[in-house]
C-alpha cells in the first residue's frame, strides 16, 4: 500500500480485513508454535523454572542432564529401537499390502471389485476403540502375541488409507504402456514390480510417511500388548513414566519433556522436510470419500 | 485374457481381504458376541464357564451403571466444547489463510504440527503448562480457578477438550481450505457488486459454500471425541477429579482390561458405537437439511 493514496471505503475495508486476518494468523501460530518451544525450553533446563522467566532463560542455565536423567529411568534407546522396529514393520507390511489391494483395485478387472472398493471406504468410519477389546481377546489371549513386535504391528495393517493412495496413483498412470508389456507377455506381478513401482515414487513416500505418525505416536494398543519394559515404544514408555512419577517426584517435568522432545522430533522434522506429501493425499483422501 | 489371468486380480486383493477378515471383521463380530455373555479372562488352561446373558449386560448398563452414565455426561460435555470450538477455529484460520497474506507456507505449517505429534508428548507439555505452579496460572494470578485446572471437577474436562481442539485443528483447518478453493468465484464477486464487506462475504458466501466440509468436520470430531483415552488416562491421572474427566473408553479399558471383564466392556464398546452413529447421522440430517 503507498503511502498518500487516498483509498475509496471499500478499499479501506478490504485492507482493513488484511490486517486483521493476519493478526488472526500471528495469534494463532503463536497458540499453536509456543508449547513446542515451550517443551524443548523445559527439557534444556535442569530444574524447569515454570514462572514466566522460565520461558525464556539464559543461554548459560540451558544444559542436557535431563536426557541423561530420562535415559536412566526409561531405557531411552531401547525404547527408540522398539518404536522403529514396531513402525518399521507396520510401514513394511502396509506398503506391500497397500501396493497389491491398489494394484489389484486399479489396473486389475475382476467380478466383485467395486464391492470390495466401497469395503475399503467402510472400514474408514470404524473407529479402533471398539476392536479393543475383542482383538486383545484375540491376540493377546488367544493366540499368545502379547510382549511381541508383532502382537504390536498386526492390527495395523488394515490400512485403508494407503490402499487408497495407491489405487489413486495407479490410475493415472498411461494404460497403453501397461498394456504393451501385457502383450509383450509379462505377468502382472512383472509390470508392477518392474514398470508401476518405479513410477511410483511419490506414492511410496506419501504411503509410508502417513503410515509412519500412526503407530510411532500410538499409545493404547503397544499400551495393551506390552507389560515388559525392554519391548515398549517410547510412547508407551514415556507415558508409563509420566504416569507412575506424576505423583512421587518433586519436579519431574525436566525428565518428562525431554522424553517428549524425543518422542515428538521425528515426526515433526519429516513432516517439516516433507510437508507437501502428507498435506495433499491427506486432505484429498478425506474429501473424496 | 487367459485363464489364470482372470483370477489374478483375487490374488492381489487377498492379503488385504485376510487382515480385512482377521483384524477387522472377525473383532466386530466378536465384540457383539461377547456382549451378550458373561465373558471374562480366566487362567489359560483352565476350562470356564461362561454363561449367556442375552441383554443383561446392557440393562446393566443402561440402566444402573452410574459411572457409566458419569461418563456419558463428561463425553457430552467434551464434545460440546470441542467439536463448535473446532469448526469456528478451523473455519477462521482457512478463511485467514485462504486471503493469501505473507508468511502463509509457515501459519500451515505451524497449525500442522500438533497434528503430526503424539499425543503422549502433547500431555507431557500441556501438564506442565496447566500444573498449579503452571506458566498458565502464574500469568492468570488472580484470575487462575482455584483448584487448579486438571484438578478442578470443572474445569479439567475443559482443558482436556480444548488439548484436543488443539492438536487436531490444523487437519481440519487444511480440509477447510482445500474446500475453500472451490467455492465458485463468481459469488464473490457477486457479493463485491452489491457491496458486501469482508465479513458479509464471509458470512453470506465462505460458512454456506463450505457446509459439506463443515458436515465432514463435525462427525469426524465427534467420531474422535468418542474415542478419547490417552488424554485422560495421562492428564488427569485415569479419568480424576471424582471421574469428571473419565471417558466411555476410558472406562471400557478399566472393565475389560483392569477387571477382566471383556463381555460387559465389549457392550460398552457396542452402545458407544451405536451412540454415535446415532449422533453422526443426526449431525448429517440436521447440517443437510437446509
Amino acid at each position: 500500500m503507498t503511502a498518500g493514496k487516498t483509498l475509496t471505503p471499500a478499499g479501506r475495508r478490504r485492507t482493513l480485513g488484511r490486517v486483521v486476518g493476519f493478526l488472526v494468523l500471528c495469534f494463532g501460530a503463536f497458540l499453536f508454535v509456543f508449547p513446542f518451544y515451550y517443551m524443548v525450553v523445559g527439557a534444556l533446563q535442569a530444574e524447569p523454572d515454570s514462572g514466566i522467566s522460565g520461558a525464556f532463560p539464559s543461554p548459560g542455565d540451558l544444559s542436557l542432564t535431563n536426557f541423561q536423567s530420562i535415559n536412566e529411568r526409561v531405557p531411552l534407546f531401547r525404547a527408540l529401537f522398539n518404536s522403529v522396529v514396531y513402525t518399521g514393520g507396520v510401514i513394511l507390511g502396509t506398503l506391500i499390502i497397500g501396493v497389491l489391494a491398489g494394484y489389484a483395485l486399479s489396473q486389475l478387472r475382476w467380478r466383485g471389485r467395486s464391492l470390495v472398493l466401497n469395503l475399503v471406504l467402510l472400514t474408514l468410519i470404524i473407529p479402533f476403540q471398539l476392536l479393543m477389546i475383542p482383538m486383545y481377546v484375540l491376540i493377546v489371549r488367544g493366540w499368545g502375541l502379547g510382549d511381541s513386535y508383532l502382537g504390536m504391528i498386526l492390527p495395523f495393517l488394515v490400512n485403508s488409507t494407503a490402499v487408497f493412495i495407491f489405487r489413486q496413483f495407479f490410475m493415472q498412470l498411461p494404460e497403453d504402456m501397461l498394456d504393451a508389456a501385457r502383450i509383450d507377455g509379462a505377468g502382472e506381478l512383472r509390470i508392477l514390480a518392474r514398470i508401476v513401482l518405479p513410477l511410483s515414487r511419490p506414492a511410496i513416500l506419501t504411503a509410508a510417511l502417513i503410515t509412519f505418525i500412526g503407530p510411532w505416536n500410538e499409545f493404547l494398543w503397544p499400551f495393551l500388548v506390552t507389560k515388559k519394559a525392554e519391548l515398549q515404544p517410547l510412547a508407551v514408555a514415556l507415558a508409563n513414566y509420566i504416569s507412575a512419577v506424576a505423583a512421587s517426584t518433586a519436579n519431574p517435568f525436566g525428565a518428562i519433556l525431554s522424553g517428549a522432545v524425543v518422542l515428538a522430533l521425528p515426526p515433526v522434522v519429516l513432516f517439516i522436510i516433507f510437508q507437501r506429501y502428507f498435506v495433499e493425499s491427506e486432505t484429498s483422501a478425506s474429501l473424496k470419500e | 485374457m487367459t485363464g489364470a489371468a482372470r483370477y489374478i486380480g483375487y490374488l492381489f486383493i487377498l492379503p488385504y481381504l485376510i487382515f480385512l477378515g482377521l483384524f477387522l471383521a472377525f473383532p466386530l463380530g466378536f465384540a457383539v458376541w461377547m456382549s451378550f455373555y458373561d465373558y471374562f479372562f480366566a487362567a489359560p488352561s483352565a476350562q470356564v464357564e461362561r454363561p449367556f446373558l442375552g441383554l443383561g449386560n446392557y440393562s446393566e448398563l443402561l440402566l444402573k451403571d452410574d459411572t457409566f452414565h458419569t461418563a456419558l455426561g463428561n463425553i457430552l460435555v467434551f464434545i460440546a466444547v470441542n467439536v463448535p470450538l473446532t469448526v469456528v477455529l478451523a473455519l477462521v484460520l482457512a478463511a485467514a489463510l485462504n486471503a493469501k497474506l505473507p508468511g502463509q507456507a509457515f501459519f500451515r505449517t505451524s497449525y500442522y504440527l500438533p497434528y503430526v505429534t503424539a499425543s503422549v508428548a502433547v500431555v507431557a507439555v500441556w501438564g506442565y503448562l496447566f500444573f498449579s505452579d503452571g506458566l498458565v496460572n502464574l500469568v492468570l494470578g488472580g484470575l487462575a480457578p482455584h483448584p487448579s485446572w486438571l484438578v478442578n471437577e470443572f474445569w479439567a474436562m475443559i482443558v482436556i477438550a480444548m488439548l484436543v481442539t488443539w492438536k487436531q485443528l490444523g487437519y481440519y483447518v487444511l480440509l477447510y481450505l482445500a474446500a475453500l478453493q472451490n467455492v465458485p468465484r463468481q459469488l464473490y464477486e457477486a457479493a463485491d457488486v452489491d457491496g458486501a464487506g469482508t465479513l458479509g462475504k464471509f458470512w453470506n458466501v465462505t460458512v454456506p459454500g463450505l457446509r459439506p466440509v463443515t458436515l465432514l468436520v463435525v462427525i469426524l470430531s465427534t467420531i474422535i471425541g468418542a474415542n478419547l483415552f490417552t488424554e485422560p488416562y495421562l492428564l488427569t491421572n485415569g479419568g480424576g477429579p471424582v471421574d469428571q474427566t473419565l471417558s466411555p473408553i476410558l472406562y471400557m479399558y478399566q472393565v475389560g482390561i483392569e477387571q477382566a471383564d471383556a463381555g460387559y466392556a465389549a457392550a460398552i464398546g457396542v452402545t458407544m458405537s451405536v451412540i454415535v452413529l446415532g449422533i453422526a447421522a443426526a449431525q448429517r440430517f440436521v447440517l443437510e437439511r437446509e
